[in-house]
């Protein structure tokens, strides 16, 4: 497989880093694969720019970092501001029209998902917001499959949001239309 | 490796090898990056029987882990730079009492409060001399979170075997970054426990005499020896005293007991080495960075080998003499000024042919750092 490079960004409090873990996690325990989770963030417990890099590879992963992704999450217009040209050329960055006005002459493909408006019209609780997320970010990037990345959500969730989480899982995946 | 297999940051590598090796008791005060290696035994300690107790401040902490130890148990704590500063009083007085111990410090940036939300490896000569006076030190460090778990271990294995504090020097990105680890079964891997005399309860048990082959059995302090324990020069009771032949030989012993075992204290992970014009040595987060580049010259057909470093102190000096004199360059990677770079200077034949490529802004020293500075010095440009 070729060595996919994610970050994940937005700011502190959205689950930016969680995501990140959880599509690690589902690589390593549910696939066998080799994957690597850093972060990098400020002094402060919410709010600041986060993100959050992830590599999946099934070769063994040396430098950790992500320098040029394939696929870059932003959630909010400091974090795209900040990030949309480390992308590879040709690669992919999902935003969220709520939150992000992209910049038309992008050399990346550009995927405008509204996940904060769908999640509080479905399910009404935008704590789930990372979650649905990653339904969208399997669905856009087949790096793993779906079942493993719901599995690892499910294991890092308390059982009593199982049905929720489950269910936002599902409305991110159904969301992209392929 | 066969066993349970969990996702984990370096720092919960760490706990989970502090307590595959048998630690009972920590005592700390949180700071970033090491914070979570206290949050995660506060959880996980009590439910084993242990201890854990957040101290009123770093200084308390150290002195907490050498009663404790004392006592009986397997001590660690947890700090970054500023802590670590605080502790080296009390890490002199382990040192002296023979006191083993286990301190994990997580580099950030420095001096003073410095970066601390960010990597650096600076604190590898306060490793070394942040305590006053003369004295031996074992350092360890690990580039992935199977080897924290590992060198974790290690470190207590160390500790119990010698009756020293051992320092583990992580930094900031292998404590934060999360990667597989696979917990062998109790047993796969050797734990040491304490030796402990067998002298009988009422009988003179000397804490201080040495036996034959250096080591020296330990009574639980409080239980059924009575003996004196002090940071004072001493003898074989403990008590203080200022004999020079016995202040002579008490120094040589801290320092022989350690210095002389290279082959039990000294880790090191070797690669494409034998034939390796240009050596690269390094530890900790930039062996990562590294070994990338290692892998991306021998694709294109350049002698690159990787020298690792798993102990920095004592320092390595045979292997890394082995494998870098027999090089035409040796380049150091490492995160501040060049700290290990003056040590593999002193260590090698040619002084002259060791580099350092180092980054010092608290970010990942970048594969693009170290091709540059290879290029550079191989005269192909920048």
């Amino acid at each position: 497989m070729e060595k996919h490079k994610i970050v994940f960004s937005g700011s502190g409090g959205q689950g930016v880093i969680t995501a990140a873990v959880i599509l690690a996690e589902a690589a390593v325990i549910y696939e066998n694969l080799h994957a690597v989770q850093t972060q990098s963030y400020g002094p402060e417990a919410r709010g600041g720019a986060t993100r959050s890099d992830v590599v999946i590879s099934d070769t063994q992963i040396n430098y950790p970092k992500v320098t040029h992704p394939n696929l870059l999450v932003c959630l909010t217009q400091e974090s795209y501001n900040k990030y949309s040209n480390i992308v590879l050329p040709g690669g992919l960055i999902i935003t969220d029209p709520r939150h992000v006005v992209p910049n038309v002459n992008s050399d990346s493909i550009i995927k405008e998902l509204p996940l904060y408006d769908t999640v509080m019209e479905k399910l009404g609780n935008q704590i789930v917001l990372n979650v649905c997320m990653l339904g969208a970010v399997i669905k856009i990037l087949p790096v793993l499959k779906p079942e493993s990345v719901l599995k690892a959500v499910i294991d890092r969730v308390n059982p009593k949001f199982k049905d929720l989480n489950t269910k936002a899982f599902q409305l991110g995946y159904d969301m992209v239309k392929k | 490796m066969e066993g349970k297999v969990k996702f984990v940051q370096g720092n919960e590598a760490c706990v989970e090898g502090a307590l595959y090796a048998g630690c009972n008791f920590f005592a700390g005060y949180p700071i970033t990056p090491s914070t979570e290696v206290a949050e995660l035994l506060a959880s996980r300690l009590p439910k084993g029987g242990g201890k854990f107790i957040q101290m009123e401040d770093e200084i308390a902490s150290m002195c907490a882990i050498i009663g404790a130890s004392l006592t009986g148990s397997k001590t660690l704590t947890a700090t970054s730079g500023p802590g670590f500063s605080l502790k080296q009083e009390a890490l002199g007085y382990a040192i002296m009492a023979e006191i083993p111990c286990v301190i994990v410090n997580v580099q950030r940036g420095g001096p003073s409060t410095g970066n601390p939300t960010h990597v650096a490896q600076s604190d590898v000569m306060q490793a070394r001399w942040g305590t006053h006076g003369d004295h031996s030190i074992v350092a360890m460090t690990a580039s992935n979170i199977q080897d924290i778990f590992e060198i974790t271990i290690d470190a207590f294995n160390i500790a119990e075997t010698f009756r020293t504090p051992v320092i583990l020097l992580f930094d900031e990105v292998v404590g934060h970054m999360r990667e597989k680890l696979v917990i062998p079964e109790q047993g796969k891997i050797p734990v040491i426990e304490r030796l402990r005399t067998s002298v009988p309860p009422g009988t003179d048990y000397h804490p201080y005499l040495p036996r034959t082959d250096g080591r020296l059995p330990m009574s639980d302090f409080g239980g059924e020896h009575r003996y004196n324990v002090t940071g004072l020069f001493h003898d074989m009771w403990g008590f203080p005293s200022e004999k020079p032949e016995l202040v002579h030989n008490l120094m040589r012993h801290l320092i022989d007991k350690i210095d002389t075992h290279p082959n039990q204290i000294c880790k090191t992970k070797q690669y494409f080495l034998d034939d390796a014009e240009t050596v690269l040595v390094s530890y900790g987060a930039s062996a990562r960075t590294a070994m990338e580049v290692m892998n991306y010259s021998r694709e294109r057909e350049r002698k690159v080998g990787l020298l690792e470093l798993q102990t920095l102190w004592p320092f390595p000096r045979e292997t890394v003499a082995k494998y870098c004199d027999q090089a035409k360059r040796v380049i150091v990677v490492e995160m501040n000024m060049g700290q290990v770079m003056e040590q593999v200077k002193a260590s090698v034949k040619y002084p002259n042919h060791v580099f350092l490529c180092n980054r010092y802004d608290g970010t990942l020293i970048n594969v693009d750092d170290v091709k540059n500075v290879l290029r550079v010095i191989e005269g192909r440009g920048f």
